[in-house]
């Protein structure tokens, strides 16, 4: 990665103009060639440097149900636990964390009442307790890495 | 979420009708790297590049495209150092605290949850973003200095394993 890609990361990451040729507006402002820019993007996301380019949708007001939901999960089962969570395809995102809550997944369902169905079933098949943490509030929303650090 | 019509109701004002639809879901896994990226996406769901960027510019406006960006690899890029900071402060207050905590521009997620009590006091939960796990404890003390006695007690969760990472499919 040099100097230019952390530049168009940097760019890249507060937004594309909707308009006829937007990369060629944006390699206008960076300095470069339409195509070096798509070249650069189509590499950066190939090498998962990008972990994606495009719009970028809030589901929530599309109508759907998030939550997160934590489990402390006894050391011994745990892969055996993360492989019955990550079975869900309303798990899109499942972490290990190093504290006594050691399992953290999000849930993204249609409405709010799978979300309960889920945590159910995941209890039911488990043995263990889900703590369900949905956002009451939400203060600020704006993932803006520095690429340049 | 659907009206009469049979249209998903976004909220009171906004609908989203099918062919916003069609370009959700020929979007959301990514945006065509070419030149006219719009008039591909128009190809793909039988109408012209003209009426996909109206369309996606009014969802913009909405909130249901929040932008047209990118979303790099923490690691990649050298951030090592991601936690997750949880604090327990007093409920009249979370509001208040909540927006200034978000502002800060080392948080990328600032929400208010429920706790569990009595394992799980913290009611509010910050991502922090920094190259190493010692930067982000500095972080953290940033944001404890700024609480004062708001600060009720708090913890760092750090992930040490990404079990799953699929992300958001819309499927309709």
């Amino acid at each position: 990665m040099d100097q230019l890609d952390r530049d168009i990361i940097n760019r890249l990451q507060a937004g594309l103009p909707i308009s006829e040729r937007p990369y060629a507006e944006v390699a206008t402002e960076l300095g470069i060639d339409e195509s070096a820019l798509l070249q650069r993007l189509d590499r950066l996301l190939k090498d998962k440097t990008l972990t994606r380019f495009g719009p970028l949708y809030d589901a929530a007001k599309l109508g759907g149900a998030f939550s997160l939901v934590a489990m402390q999960v006894p050391a011994g089962v745990f892969d055996e636990v993360a492989e019955i969570v990550n079975s869900y395809p309303e798990v899109a995102h499942n972490y290990q964390r190093d504290h006594a809550f050691n399992m953290w997944f999000v849930l993204a369902t249609e409405t709010p009442q799978q979300i309960d169905a889920v945590n159910r079933d995941i209890e039911q098949r488990t043995g263990l307790a889900v703590r369900n943490m949905p956002k009451l509030q939400e203060y600020y929303l704006n993932l803006q890495l520095d690429a340049s650090l | 979420m659907l009206n009469s019509q049979g249209q998903v109701c976004v909220d009171d004002d906004t609908v989203i009708d099918d062919l916003d639809r069609q370009i959700i879901l020929a979007t959301q896994q990514g945006l065509p790297l070419d030149p006219r990226p719009f008039s591909v996406i128009a190809e793909q769901v039988g109408t012209s590049a003209e009426e996909v960027m109206r369309r996606m510019t009014a969802m913009q406006s909405e909130g249901i495209i929040r932008r047209i960006g990118a979303v790099p690899n923490h690691y990649a890029l050298g951030y090592r150092g991601n936690g997750m900071t949880v604090w327990d402060v007093p409920d009249e207050r979370v509001d208040e605290i909540g927006e200034q905590v978000g502002a800060l521009d080392f948080v990328s997620h600032c929400y208010r949850r429920p706790r569990h009590l009595p394992d799980w006091p913290y009611n509010l939960f910050a991502m922090v973003h920094a190259l190493d796990r010692e930067q982000a404890m500095q972080l953290v003390t940033k944001i404890a200095d700024l609480l004062g006695e708001a600060d009720q007690g708090h913890d760092v969760l750090f992930s040490t394993r990404i079990l799953k990472k699929t992300g958001l499919r819309l499927t309709y």
